[in-house]
């Protein structure tokens, strides 16, 4: 029963990891930018190929299999610099646009990183192969939990723990937080929006791709993982209020959990019941658990 | 005058075409009456109210699994009662979710609706009992004016009696559309698109004209669905999912949502502009995704605005 509920809870904590970082970058965009980025989604798909691609030319190169974790993280992370083409060639033209026309970019960019996923990877599934056990398996009161999905609960809050100095402690989070709070005071106090615009978006994104690097030993990657995540990080950043790093983070926990309890329960419900939360949310309380202050 | 020109040029080439052109391009129609009737809907929320919904696809998805339902499960074949079934449908699903999302505006507006899409969907997957699942269900061929047309082969029907019969319902579609946002209360929607705050200094109570939108927009929605879904033969959850509402939204953008007709031209290039891409090239979600980046910074009043020459005004943040 106790290892039953125990590998539940540690998948749901799992998932929730790898949200979390897709959230966060979610988040920073939108407190920073105002802008909903729908093609998070698409930049986890993106980061989780790129880390396949990686892996596969580390292994193939006499690169040792105890180390690929090393080439996923930097593939992950080297592809999400495609944030910086996507916020000069694109978004920084829509910035004094209605917000309607900022999503249907957003969506613009889902709908062609789609097919370049499909283009450069073709439609099968890739996965990394027997990768996903190479660091063993860990018992926790009964149950086992493969040592890998650890690394990634561990490296997701090094990440959490990072961005949270990041925003408090050094001098561009309070660029940051005060271009969120009021942008046109911090550009009157000499800060270059173009200049925070790009590195915010750049950094979002990456945090995107790495979330999808580092999903991808579990299972494979999908021309559709994108969409379908970008869902799922939508009901964490309701449920943890727009634009709150503490908020993806508790609302990452929130949809992590249920989702994995539901699944073992009553799996019909699945997802069902994390959108009734989310409108739950949305009618009760719609600037979030911690969001600031309802549009 | 010269739209009437325009118009009445339009209307005889609609009506002509399966006489003169090949069955294939006269199939391609369909679709493109049948999201006409959805955008046309789309548009009195989008472009008159001022509400961009994410989750419209709900509501096409409501027209499609009634139709599916009716003909499989309770064997009624009449198009014109399940045309009407799928009103009521939409109507009962719309007054609620409508009364609630009309609480809010813009990205919020956007949101709820996209979840509220995503409950239908995620309800059409799971509960394969009730809805087929990821495999959907069939849709039997209705009877049109309570005739079966069982001597016509399936070609032959669709471009026979069913094509006319999507052309009178999105010609009845369009002339209802035109008196409601011709109407006094199109005014109202238009006013509170504008300035919510003055609308309702006016008298305007803008929630419930919101929500009058709302149900109106689900309505057509779920009549272009059952439209839509009577030529493929099978509905399955997709109909339902977020990327097909965002999609819709693109349709009325290409057209251009500041004008009564831009949707419906947004329908007919979005449909034969895919059809024409697809054959030549396999990724068409890359020339459309370009094509939307494309329009949104460049000519954001869509078609219609290219050839209006003129900025609509709600493009800018006010």
């Amino acid at each position: 029963m106790t290892a039953n509920l125990v590998s539940i809870l540690m998948g749901g904590v799992f998932h929730a990891a790898v949200l979390f970082l897709v959230a966060a970058g979610l988040q920073v965009v939108f407190g920073v930018q105002k802008i909903f980025n729908l093609a998070c989604g698409s930049f986890y798909a993106l980061g989780a190929y790129a880390g396949v691609s990686a892996v596969g030319y580390f292994t193939g190169h006499g690169g040792s299999p105890a180390l690929f974790i090393v080439p996923l993280a930097l593939g992950g992370l080297a592809v999400g610099l495609v944030g910086v083409v996507v916020e000069r060639g694109l978004l920084r033209f829509v910035y004094d646009r209605d917000e309607t026309f900022q999503l249907l970019l957003t969506f613009a960019l889902v709908l062609m990183l789609e097919d370049l996923i499909r283009m450069t990877w073709g439609t099968a599934p890739v996965s990394t192969g027997g990768l996903y056990l190479t660091y063993g398996q860990a018992h926790l009161l009964g149950a086992t939990v493969p040592v890998y999905n650890l690394i990634v609960i561990a490296a997701s809050l090094a990440i959490a723990l990072a961005i949270g100095w990041l925003l408090t402690r050094t001098a561009f989070g309070r660029i940051i937080r005060a271009s969120a709070d009021n942008r046109e005071m911090a550009e009157a106090l000499g800060v270059d929006m173009r200049w925070v615009y790009v590195r915010v978006f750049t950094l979002g994104t990456m945090l995107g791709t790495l979330g999808g690097a580092l999903v991808i030993p579990a299972t494979a990657a999908m021309s559709e993982m994108g969409i379908e995540l970008i869902v799922e990080a939508f009901a964490v950043v309701v449920i943890g209020g727009l634009g709150s790093m503490r908020g993806a983070f508790v609302g990452a926990l929130v949809v992590g959990i249920l989702r994995s309890v539901a699944i073992s329960v009553y799996p019909e419900l699945e997802m069902l019941l994390i959108y009734l939360i989310v409108i739950a949310v949305l009618l009760w309380r719609p600037r979030g658990l911690f969001g600031a202050v309802a549009a | 005058m010269r739209t009437a020109v325009v118009l009445v040029l339009v209307a005889v080439a609609i009506v002509a075409l399966p006489l003169v052109a090949p069955a294939y391009y006269v199939t391609l129609m369909l679709p493109f009456m049948a999201y006409g009737v959805v955008l046309l809907g789309l548009n009195l929320l989008f472009g008159y109210t001022g509400l961009v919904s994410f989750g419209h696809a709900l509501f096409i998805g409501i027209g499609a699994y009634t139709g599916a339902v009716l003909t499989t499960r309770f064997g009624m074949r009449q198009m014109e009662l399940i045309l009407l079934a799928a009103a009521l449908a939409a109507a009962a699903v719309a007054a609620p979710v409508g009364a609630l999302c009309v609480r809010y505006v813009k990205i919020y507006f956007g949101m709820l609706t996209l979840a509220f899409g995503m409950v239908f969907y995620t309800f059409l997957l799971k509960f394969y009992r009730l809805t087929g699942g990821d495999e959907g269900m069939r849709l039997l061929r209705p009877y049109l004016l309570g005739q079966s047309w069982e001597g016509f082969s399936k070609t032959a029907y669709l471009i026979g009696p069913y094509y006319y019969f999507s052309v009178v319902i999105l010609a009845l579609a369009t002339l209802l559309m035109w008196r409601v946002v011709r109407s006094p209360f199109g005014l109202c929607l238009r006013t509170i698109r504008d300035n919510p705050l003055k609308a309702e200094s006016l008298g305007v109570s803008v929630p419930r004209f919101r929500w009058y939108a709302f149900m109106i927009s689900a309505v057509y929605a779920a009549v272009g669905g059952a439209l839509l879904a009577t030529p493929t033969g099978n509905v399955d959850p997709t109909l339902a999912y977020w990327t097909h509402s965002g999609n819709i939204v693109f349709m009325v953008l290409l057209g251009g949502f500041a004008s009564f007709f831009g949707p419906l031209l947004g329908a007919f290039v979005f449909i034969f502009l895919q059809d024409t891409v697809m054959s030549v090239f396999p990724y068409w979600r890359l020339v459309f995704g370009a094509m939307l980046a494309a329009l949104v910074i460049f000519a954001p009043g869509g078609l219609m605005g290219l050839f209006a020459r003129r900025l609509p005004v709600e493009v800018s943040r006010g």
